[in-house]
């Protein structure tokens, strides 16, 4: 319990300073948001009157307690590019897109990874697991990117099983935006799939030599009980730790992978609002990202030292 | 570990190394030479397949696409090298002198390095790029800011495991200062471990650098980098593909020469 507060403490504290220092980098930043908002035919005064409406003209310490205010309610402001809408909707709407990705991605990653991984470790040193090995080495240097365009070019555009571009939002049809998203799934998951493999052979073939193995060996129990009921359960405890890193590479991997497939979601959202420097929706976006990899991190922690007690915090 | 024995080929480091010196020859040589001009266009010869004029074939504009591979390649490189030797120099001062000298200094730089290593290199990149802005120079900056944790932390790990060690405790008595300790004696120590890293390094940089291009928050055109000519080819994939496969394997071949050299140089180390 004692472990688990003093995390919690560490979460907060990270969210804090990393919402600080984005906040402070896109203040100092040259430019003026209310000049850029009214365009070159503002006059001086106009511009000064909308900086006191934005809140620019307060102090930067006041101005961040103000965001964070707001954040905390769920209210980032207002988006500088688009002028009707509110910071807040814009996520709304790309949220639950890129949510859906990210979940078809990690599903996708944990059904084909782990069974390969097993295989791989049952069958050390044989043709399979040198065979799985290459696999995942020649996987892991490919690009989510170059995956998503040749993806686009054998599934898009010559079996013609998906239109590319073709997104279909889920408010009109989930499952028509979940299969457009498979494919850009499959971009995102593949690289990891070969991380997971590799890490979860790695966890097994370390288990195998320990003294337990070779009591229940001992014992008269078969190789695949062993393997499935003894070492399977130990070896997949540092998986789950792993796990927290993969999901910060799906989020990664998925800003990219929504630029192929032309998927209006979050990782669009950013790169549009980086190009336009529009900071509101950029920071809350960064603020979001840190949230749920500190979070993942975090939930992973205790799930570690609940699963395992023999870690001691 | 056998003992005995033949010692096995490292076939991972050779294939690694020939990879990756066959690239960086040809970045070297596309810095210098290439069949064509590098931004020559040509409307007589638009969107050409391979042939013997053009081995890789001509993009959009008319302009010859292995020109473009070897001079952005170039590109791809000198953006890796300078991330990692900044990541390197800097990780290595502040590793020695927060392993060295301990305190409470070394405990907030560690905390922020676990910070920085829980977000994959690409995520992070994006976040910089955002507050400064698009272009080569900010993509080097912010992954060689990006690389500082890594190298910091394995030199300091081997400052803490020394700095108690016989041979640090003679040349302290010796009358040798901290600093000649720290680079003269312990640092050779790392070099396996560095070179590991830097070419874990050199993988990300590669990958991270393609992304911030094919975003296009990158390299800026008209100047060819490998990342950009793939999100210029996306739009002509149905009538050339091969203008896209030029560049990504390209790619992919780079990356997998630095993944195989750190492989190699792991199974070197046992």
């Amino acid at each position: 319990m004692k472990y688990i507060i003093k995390k919690l403490i560490t979460l907060i504290i990270t969210l804090l300073f990393i919402t600080l220092i984005t906040f402070t980098a896109f203040s100092v930043i040259p430019g003026d948001a209310a000049a850029a908002r009214l365009g070159t035919n503002a006059t001086p005064e106009q511009v000064e009157a909308l900086r006191e409406e934005m809140g620019l003209n307060d102090p930067l310490p006041q101005r961040y307690v103000n965001w964070l205010r707001g954040a905390i309610r769920g209210d980032f402001g207002d988006s500088y590019q688009y002028d009707t809408s509110t910071v807040a909707s814009l996520l709304a709407d790309r949220l639950p897109v890129t949510a859906i990705l990210a979940v078809l991605s990690l599903v996708i990653i944990v059904v084909v990874s782990i069974p390969l991984g097993i295989l791989s470790a049952r069958y050390a040193g044989k043709w399979l697991d040198t065979l799985i090995n290459q696999l995942s080495q020649i996987t892991m240097a490919v690009p989510a990117f170059f995956l998503g365009i040749l993806l686009t070019y054998i599934f898009g555009l010559i079996l013609a099983w998906f239109q590319p571009g073709a997104f279909v939002d889920p408010s009109v049809s989930f499952w028509g935006c979940v299969s457009y998203l498979i494919f850009p799934a499959i971009a995102v998951a593949l690289p990891k799939i070969a991380m997971v493999v590799k890490f979860l052979r790695n966890s097994i073939l370390s288990e195998m030599p320990k003294d337990y193995v070779r009591t229940a060996f001992s014992k008269g129990n078969r190789e695949g009980r062993v393997l499935y009921v003894h070492i399977l359960r130990n070896a997949l405890i540092p998986v789950i730790t792993f796990i927290a890193m993969v999901i910060a590479e799906i989020m990664a991997g998925s800003i990219i992978v929504e630029q192929v497939f032309g998927i209006p979601g979050m990782g669009q959202l950013l790169i549009t609002s980086i190009s336009a420097r529009d900071y509101p929706v950029v920071q809350a976006i960064v603020t979001y990202i840190t949230a749920i990899v500190v979070i993942v991190n975090f939930v992973v922690d205790i799930l570690y030292r609940l699963v395992d007690p023999r870690v001691k915090a | 570990m056998k003992i005995s024995g033949k010692k096995k080929r490292n076939y991972n480091l050779i294939i690694g190394l020939c990879l990756t010196g066959f690239f960086l020859a040809v970045a070297i040589i596309g810095q210098f030479w290439t069949p064509y001009p590098v931004t020559q266009m040509d409307p007589t010869s638009v969107n050409l397949a391979p042939c013997l004029a053009h081995p890789l074939g001509t993009d959009n504009f008319g302009r010859d696409i292995l020109s473009r591979v070897m001079n952005g390649s170039g590109m791809t490189f000198f953006v890796a090298i300078c991330t990692v030797l900044m990541g390197a120099v800097l990780g290595t001062i502040i590793g020695a002198l927060t392993g060295y000298f301990g305190g409470w200094i070394d405990e907030i730089i560690m905390r922020i390095n676990d910070i920085l290593l829980s977000f994959p290199s690409v995520l992070l990149a994006l976040i910089f790029i955002s507050f400064l802005g698009p272009g080569t120079l900010n993509v080097i900056l912010a992954l060689g800011i990006l690389f500082i944790p890594s190298f910091a932390r394995i030199v300091r790990s081997e400052m803490i495991r020394c700095k108690e060690l016989d041979f640090v405790k003679s040349a302290k008595v010796m009358g040798i200062g901290p600093f000649r300790i720290m680079f003269s004696h312990i640092l050779p120590n790392t070099l396996v471990s560095m070179l590991t890293s830097a070419a874990i390094g050199f993988n990300n940089a590669v990958l991270a650098e393609a992304s911030m291009s094919y975003l296009g928050l990158g390299v800026q055109p008209p100047l060819p980098s490998l990342g950009r000519m793939l999100s210029e080819a996306q739009s002509y994939l149905l009538n050339t593909p091969w203008y896209a496969l030029a560049p990504g394997v390209a790619i992919i071949l780079i990356i997998l020469g630095f993944s195989m050299i750190s492989e190699g140089l792991r199974a070197w180390k046992r």
